[in-house]
């Protein structure tokens, strides 16, 4: 039997995975990936939950946070073109000054 | 049946999501993390989450994860990354620790292992009868308006944020 | 407890609806061609079999036994992956379409029709069809990005990147053309919608003119088909995505293309032109002669119309097709708030 401690250890495990990519990862086209893996390890705890509850709520909220990441991923990904036709790299150490 | 499928999409996705972090290749890294968003879609369908479960393939999968893979094409990011570099060494065993500290803080609820099962206000047999979509769809118009409609503001200023961004010479 | 009498019977039905629709895939291969040399007076295959009839056999087996070629310095994976990925999300959306009517109760070999849809005239009735639809079928676009991506050649790459945009700027608008008809039947399900349209003044596509007409543009730039077809547009880009490919792998492309007309010849019926529904011949009649009418009507478009320019397609996307899908959602829900 599956219960809800099964999934929020699951969604614990992809959030851990999510941090550690942002540490380990230069390249910043993949640390926004570790974030977009962090808010989905959210959205599986809200399902769960929601399911549990027996309430829908979870399941509203769960949208919403998607249309957050879709204008998050839009502006994101814009900067990161800026940033890379500006410096010619997007490694984040490599990035130092705020000033273009 | 519940039990396998549940072994099977947590099993994989977090298979995938250790190369989304492990692998070097931006688009294997975008590829390994299509198939994590698929897995939670299934993780989603075991939980009677079906219309989440597709507007997860539809959004994360169909538009945000070619939005990644075209840019990643577009600025032909070929230079992979070694993860033995050894001026971040320091910075590798922070992100490990943290990421282990942050499993351990969320893992104790593996010692809930039965949560009192509350009566809510959406039991199984009342959502089954018209299906979750409509459900989710009343939701969203009656109870959510107002952040429904905020979230479209939202999504107007990242539009007329990143029609300004790809205007800009810098 | 599951029922495995009922597993085998889904399994069954589905293996049956695969081969009839690859058989329909390989035949409309022959009849494009035959209709485009109607079109352009001329005769078309005709030496392999009686009027050409075994001609998609023989091209398959031509493919098969054609020489694999690879490319050097290309990402091995990814380069087989593609045409696998293509494959499948063409194939994956028929499972939702209504191609006939159900049989309601009663029992076949002491399984219940009722289950699984097992009685009904589609695979899989689920409340959130034509979003499935949209989601798979977005999906296909992976496939041809990849393919561009991993055949590490300059053509392919920019047949990709065209296609990564003409596909996600249509995609909205190809979305937004179909929200006047859920409106109208108030389902995702494909099959509440085609039971909305059971008399003929009530098919689609005399409700919702714009929306039909908007489907049929931006459904053709969705699929890349002719008028539109600037991922593989071979006065400039030899064949776009799929030019490093050779034998079986190049034959899953074209056999994806095919799908993909079909499919969208197949939802063009569903959502506008009442599915199966039809006064005195029996419903699959009905849906497959609307069908074959649609697949003939877009092999007539491709007969006539030559090809836009890039930045037109794009404008024509953004600029006409997107707001005109909008205005007709407007005006659909202001009919039908006024009139409930």
């Amino acid at each position: 039997m599956i219960s809800l401690s099964h999934y929020l250890i699951l969604a614990a495990a992809l959030f851990a995975l999510g941090v550690l990519g942002v540490f380990l990862r230069r390249n910043a086209i993949v640390i926004f990936m570790c974030i977009e893996l962090m808010l989905n390890a959210v959205n599986l705890t809200f399902i769960a939950v929601s399911r549990y509850l027996q309430d829908l709520g979870g399941q509203v909220f769960v949208f919403f946070v998607m249309t957050v990441a879709a204008a998050e991923v839009a502006v994101g990904l814009a900067i990161i073109v800026v940033v890379f036709r500006s410096r010619g790299t997007i490694r984040v150490d490599e990035i130092h000054t705020m000033k273009g | 049946m519940e039990a396998l499928f549940f072994y099977l999409f947590g099993g994989l996705s977090l298979i995938s999501a250790g190369f989304v972090v492990f692998l070097r290749r931006p688009v294997h890294n975008a590829m390994a993390l299509i198939l994590t968003f698929f897995c939670l879609a299934g993780l989603y369908l075991l939980l009677h989450a079906e219309f989440i479960a597709v507007i997860q393939v539809l959004v994360y999968a169909g538009a945000i994860m070619v939005l990644f893979l075209f840019v990643i094409m577009l600025l032909s990011l070929e230079r992979e990354e070694s993860l033995q570099d050894p001026r971040g060494r320091l910075r590798r065993w922070i992100g490990g620790f943290l990421a282990v500290l942050v499993f351990l803080f969320l893992a104790p609820v593996w010692t809930l292992q039965v949560l009192p099962v509350l009566k809510g206000t959406f039991p199984p047999e009342r959502v089954h009868e018209v299906g979750n979509t409509i459900w989710v769809a009343r939701l969203l118009f009656t109870d959510y308006l107002l952040p429904f409609e905020v979230a479209s503001i939202l999504l107007l200023a990242a539009i007329v944020g990143a029609v300004f961004f790809a205007m800009r010479r810098l | 407890m599951t029922d495995w009498g009922a597993v085998l019977l889904v399994a069954i039905k589905g293996f049956l609806a695969l081969g009839a629709i690859m058989t329909i895939i390989a035949y409309m291969t022959l009849m494009e061609r035959k209709v485009l040399a109607f079109i352009q007076v001329r005769k078309g295959p005709n030496r392999v079999g009686p009027w050409g009839l075994l001609q998609p056999l023989a091209d398959g087996i031509k493919l098969l036994f054609k020489e694999e070629i690879s490319v050097s310095g290309a990402d091995r994976i990814l380069y087989l992956m593609a045409p696998v990925i293509v494959t499948v999300c063409a194939l994956l959306p028929f499972a939702v379409v209504p191609f006939g009517k159900g049989i309601v109760g009663g029992k076949f070999l002491g399984v219940p029709l009722d289950q699984w849809a097992l009685g009904q005239g589609v695979l899989a009735d689920i409340n959130t069809g034509v979003l499935f639809i949209f989601a798979i079928s977005s999906l296909g676009v992976y496939g041809v990005v990849l393919a561009g991506w991993a055949s590490n050649s300059k053509y392919p790459l920019l047949g990709a990147n065209r296609a990564a945009a003409q596909m996600i700027s249509y995609e909205l608008a190809l979305g937004l053309s179909v929200v006047g008809v859920l409106l109208l039947s108030g389902t995702l399900s494909l099959v509440g919608i085609v039971e909305d349209q059971d008399r003929i003044w009530k098919w689609n596509c005399f409700r919702q003119p714009l929306g039909f007409l908007l489907f049929l543009i931006a459904g053709s730039a969705e699929i890349c088909r002719t008028p539109f077809d600037f991922i593989e547009c071979e006065n400039e880009l030899v064949a776009g995505y799929q030019t490093e490919y050779s034998s079986m792998k190049f034959g899953l492309f074209y056999l994806a293309e095919y799908g993909h007309l079909l499919l969208l010849s197949t939802l063009v019926t569903t959502f506008f032109l009442g599915g199966w529904q039809g006064p005195v011949l029996p419903p699959i009649v009905w849906f497959s002669g609307k069908v074959f009418a649609m697949l003939f009507f877009f092999m007539w478009v491709r007969g006539t119309y030559p090809r836009l320019r890039y930045d037109l397609l794009m404008q024509l996307g953004w600029k006409v097709i997107l707001p005109a899908a909008l205005f007709n959602i407007m005006i659909t829900a202001l009919v039908l708030t006024l009139i409930y």
